[in-house]
């Protein structure tokens, strides 16, 4: 169960990383999703895996670590607004610049002075 | 009275200087004059005691673990710069009264200057090396201020400029020395510093303490190599050129000397850098002095050469060497401070500091022409002078010195010679400026200055003549008390102040000295001829040269790393992660940790698959968005329903409402973007980002595993012990979130809300880049709004916030809660928007959403704020049963006040990032013609 559980989290990780390193800024986008959930499945995993026991109290005799799934929770609404922000200024940039490339240098100054 | 009043007084001036624009200039100057006559006041008191051989000492903590105190000292060297600091400075600010013009901003310059003292003063107060350098930097910042005063001039700037950048530099040095001398010593107290020479003499780091130290000494002294920027200072108004670049600032570098003179000095080290620097700037100062034709150039070159010539005897070896320099300190700062004024009163007057136009000012100036006389005469060193008296002494102690061994005999000699063109340069002073001729090209109307301008320098330069006259009266008590804190051995050898010692060898050097002075004087042209014949160096251009080489260095730096590449950035970033986080895999012998695997079940093999088909498939459709965006709508979903399978309900839930909310924005995002990604990347390039991926994916896989194939040593016990009881609820993460742990909540809202603010701000005045149809040029449908969707969502949105009310309320003791709530209404909103347009809602519900992320924050905070009423720490939750009728006991805490912040912060920041995104849309259908 654990290594399915890690080759997950590794895949997550590896598509994640391939779309970020794109030139374009929508795939980009959807890399750093990706990543979220990756990284968030890792959180999670610090607090080890188990099935059907929610920390909820009186459901069940063990409870599952509840303090990796607090951290995890806000991180999942924090990587929404991530995303939006980035995807967002992706817009705006396609929309200064005129292209959604994420090079972002400008010709080089020539002649200074 | 508290020496720390000192310079606390003069920041005070400082301050208050910076508030007198309204004020006349005369008053101006006035009252800001009440500062340092008061902190004049409060040395004076203490004058007596510190001339009994006392030391008075203050101290206030600071930085206790670090060992650094705001501690204050005064002994005879310190009180000796005070009253120099603190006298002239009064002078100056008299001076400058009449110097600066109508149209100079007085209070600028005087809040400057006084900020200046107050670095000065706490330079020669302080008793605690890290305090001493920090008002150390102080000065050379101020100087910059005020040698940058008229900014307009590009002389000015330049000056400035290069001084902060000598000074600077050397501060660092500076502060690199005294943090060796620190650790050497095991304290960063002077008194510590100062009795333990010994120790310091002999560790092993010495020399490189030594040589930093006096790197900081000898820029700010102006000595050679350095000296080229005291020239360039001289770009500043003339007060600030007597006060700081003759009197006080560049003294602190011999401050410096004199100060750690018993630490640091009598060692072969000491002597030969000590020595030759200052022998060298001595004779290179006198000898450039005497070709400048600006009069400020040639002071300061003289003051340049007089630094030398102080900074040379405290590197002699000879017992009253140090009581010669002390002695020099104080002439050099009277008669140079005085010939500074002068020589602002003469451009004042005459508007021009050109030696060669400005000619037989006698005429028109006779009584400043005097004054200037006595002053160059002091300079000089002729007899009956300040000037003469401390020259003797130096020329006395140079004949006693060993400190070049057997050629020791080159030091006086070179004394001389020095001396000589300290005589023809003071000579030119005087001749070619109120002799030699009429004025050239100057305005024929000269007369003398206002009456108190003159005050100042007249001051000065009778100290010079009654310090010549009658020195054991004027300076021999706090001469001795100065040189025994420098000495420092507890005694003083014996000396004498005498003007007349009988005929022996320094009076000799003396007298040929001026006779060979004259001479050059009088054969100057064929020396003028001889030095325009030699190449010109020009430290300045040396100095810009290195400046613009290390710019351009670092600019071809910067462009061969910041090619504004992200691809370039993130893959650099990678590597370095995969390499930290690489290294420790490799260090460990197994992987896998010692707890035993869970089994496989066939569903979660099936909701694995899922995963990695969904992933692998949006990387691999990547080119096509649209296809690619359902794709990874698959992944979330999928983790979502992992999250289920491991027992987070809670998370089950937010990665679901999170999930949607994403889509959607993606999709709207889509709209404004293009739906195609062209193919760009090189094979070489994908091969790399492939290996980069994969490796980041292995590693990345590894260390989960190998984390939860080890045991679990969880905080969690405390808070699924305390949940019910501390914090009233039964789901834990909610409690955790609200409770435990609400402080980081209350922050994480927060970015939220910043989150959203700045998206409402990137889209507002957005150029529009509105594609009239699809990818694959398809026309957009013309039934925008779907009667079925339209139909069924208005129907479910009631139930829709039905639902979020009960998830909400809930969510203390099961799973859900604010933020789950906040998502749930906000998709039922977003429904709406979709399936009505932004049109519909905004005539039928027009709600301001910043107001609503304010409110929830608010509400958030005030919740943390109310159990300080309760003399509860911030944020501590309160809960208690009630008995209702008819509805029976409930439970009401505190923590769902706060949920309520956080329900209204997440609700506000969704709708706003969508429907600000959706509202664009709307504004390009009006714009097009369809």
């Amino acid at each position: 169960m654990e290594v399915l559980y890690a080759t997950c989290v590794g895949v997550l990780f590896a598509c994640g990383v391939f779309l970020i390193l794109r030139a374009r800024t929508f795939p980009v986008v959807l890399g750093l999703t990706m990543m979220s959930y990756g990284v968030n499945l890792f959180l999670f995993a610090s607090g080890r895996i188990h099935s059907n026991k929610a920390a909820v109290l009186g459901e069940s005799a063990q409870y599952a670590d509840p303090l990796p799934q607090a951290l995890v929770l806000t991180a999942i609404v924090i990587g929404f607004a991530m995303t939006a922000f980035v995807v967002i200024l992706a817009i705006r940039a396609r929309a200064d610049l005129g292209h959604d490339h994420v090079h972002a240098r400008f010709p080089k100054i020539k002649g200074k002075e | 009275m508290s020496l720390m009043w000192i310079p606390v007084l003069s920041l005070l001036g400082s301050l208050f200087a910076a508030t007198t624009n309204k004020l006349s200039r005369t008053n101006a100057a006035l009252a800001i004059a009440i500062f340092p006559v008061v902190a004049l006041a409060i040395v004076l008191y203490h004058t007596a005691s510190v001339l009994d051989g006392n030391v008075i000492r203050e101290s206030v903590q600071w930085i206790p673990l670090l060992g650094i105190n705001i501690s204050f000292r005064l002994d005879g060297l310190a009180l000796l710069f005070c009253l120099m600091i603190l006298g002239i400075g009064l002078l100056i600010i008299l001076y400058a009264r009449y110097y600066l013009s109508s149209n100079d901003n007085m209070a600028r310059f005087y809040t400057f200057l006084m900020l200046f003292m107050t670095a000065m003063l706490g330079i020669v107060l302080s008793n605690n090396v890290i305090q001493m350098w920090v008002f150390w930097e102080l000065t050379s910042i101020s100087s910059f201020l005020l040698i940058s005063y008229w900014w307009h001039t590009s002389e000015a700037r330049q000056g400035a400029r290069m001084a902060l950048t000598i000074t600077g530099g050397g501060g660092l040095a500076l502060l690199g020395g005294l943090i060796l001398l620190g650790n050497i010593v095991g304290s960063y107290n002077l008194d510590d510093i100062l009795n333990n020479g010994h120790i310091i003499k002999e560790h092993a780091l010495y020399p490189v303490t030594l040589i930093l130290i006096l790197l900081g000494a000898f820029t700010k002294s102006a000595q050679f190599p350095f000296h080229f920027w005291l020239p360039h200072a001289m770009a500043a108004p003339t007060p600030v050129s007597a006060y700081l670049h003759s009197a006080t600032m560049v003294k602190a570098g011999i401050f410096l000397l004199a100060r750690f003179y018993p630490a640091l000095s009598g060692t072969e080290l000491w002597f030969a850098i000590v020595t030759l620097t200052g022998l060298t700037t001595l004779i290179v100062g006198a000898y450039v002095a005497l070709f400048k034709h600006d009069l400020k150039g040639l002071l300061a070159y003289s003051t340049i050469s007089h630094l030398g010539l102080i900074t040379l005897l405290f590197g002699l070896d000879t017992e009253l060497a140090a009581v010669a320099a002390i002695f020099h300190i104080i002439n050099h700062a009277t008669f140079k401070a005085s010939l500074f004024m002068a020589t602002g009163i003469i451009d004042h007057e005459t508007g021009s500091r050109d030696m060669r136009k400005l000619n037989g000012l006698w005429k028109y100036l006779p009584y400043t022409a005097t004054l200037a006389m006595v002053a160059a005469a002091s300079m000089a060193g002729v007899p009956l002078l300040n000037g003469f008296l401390s020259k003797e002494m130096f020329f006395a102690e140079t004949l006693h010195q060993h400190v070049l061994g057997s050629m020791s005999w080159l030091i006086p000699v070179l004394a001389t010679l020095a001396g000589a063109f300290s005589v023809a340069y003071s000579m030119r002073f005087i001749h070619d400026v109120f002799f030699n001729g009429e004025p050239i090209g100057i305005k024929k109307d000269i007369h003398e200055p206002p009456r108190y301008m003159r005050v100042p320098v007249e001051v000065l330069v009778a100290l010079c003549i009654i310090v010549g006259m009658f020195p054991n009266f004027a300076v021999d008590s706090i001469l001795a008390s100065a040189s025994l804190a420098v000495v420092g051995d507890g005694s003083l050898p014996q000396y004498s102040l005498a003007i007349w010692h009988g005929l022996n060898l320094p009076l000799l050097m003396s007298f040929l000295a001026v006779t060979i002075g004259l001479l050059i004087y009088w054969q100057r042209k064929y020396l003028f001829q001889f030095n325009a014949s030699l190449p010109e160096i020009d430290p300045k251009k040396a100095f810009l040269n290195g400046l613009d080489q290390i710019a351009a260095l670092s600019e071809k730096i910067m462009f061969r790393m910041e090619t504004g590449s992200l691809q370039r950035y993130i893959a650099w970033l990678l590597v370095t992660v995969l390499i930290f986080a690489g290294i420790p895999l490799f260090d460990m012998l197994e992987l896998a940790g010692d707890q035993p695997l869970q089994p496989l079940d066939p569903h979660n093999v099936i909701g694995a698959g899922l995963l990695i088909v969904g992933a692998v498939a949006t990387v691999i459709c990547h080119r096509s968005r649209m296809t690619s965006l359902l794709m990874i709508s698959i992944v979330g979903l999928m983790v979502s329903v992992a999250f289920t399978r491991f027992s987070a309900p809670d998370l089950a839930l937010t990665q679901l409402t999170v999930e949607v909310v994403t889509i959607v924005l993606l999709m709207l995002a889509l709209f404004f973007l293009p739906h195609r990604t062209p193919k760009e990347s090189t094979s070489l390039r994908l091969v790399r980002d492939v290996g980069i991926a994969s490796a980041v994916g292995v590693i990345i896989g590894s260390i989960c595993y190998a984390i939860m194939t080890r045991p679990l040593n969880s905080i969690s016990q405390f808070f699924v012990e305390n949940a019910k009881i501390g914090g009233g609820g039964t789901n834990v993460v909610n409690v955790i979130l609200v409770d435990f742990r609400g402080f980081d909540t209350l922050g994480e809202i927060t970015v939220l809300g910043i989150a959203a603010l700045g998206i409402y701000k990137l889209l507002l005045n957005l150029p529009l880049f509105m594609p009239a149809s699809d990818g694959e040029g398809r026309p957009w449908a013309i039934e925008r709004y779907p009667m079925l969707l339209a139909s069924i969502s208005q129907a479910l949105l009631p139930l829709a916030l039905m639902v979020s009310v009960y998830i909400f309320l809930r969510g203390h003791n099961l799973p859900g809660g604010g933020f789950i709530a906040g998502l749930v209404t906000a998709i039922a909103m977003i429904l709406q928007y979709i399936a009505r347009g932004s049109d519909w809602i905004y005539a039928r519900l027009d709600i301001n959403y910043r107001k609503i992320i304010a409110s929830g924050i608010a509400i958030a905070f005030v919740t943390g704020i109310g159990s300080w009423f309760f003399d509860r720490p911030f944020l501590t939750s309160w809960f208690d049963y009630f008995d209702i009728p008819f509805i029976g006991k409930i439970e009401l805490a505190s923590a769902i006040a706060f949920d309520l912040g956080v329900y209204l912060t997440v609700v506000g920041a969704t709708l706003m990032i969508l429907a600000s995104l959706g509202k664009l849309t709307l504004a390009s259908q009006h714009k097009e013609p369809k």
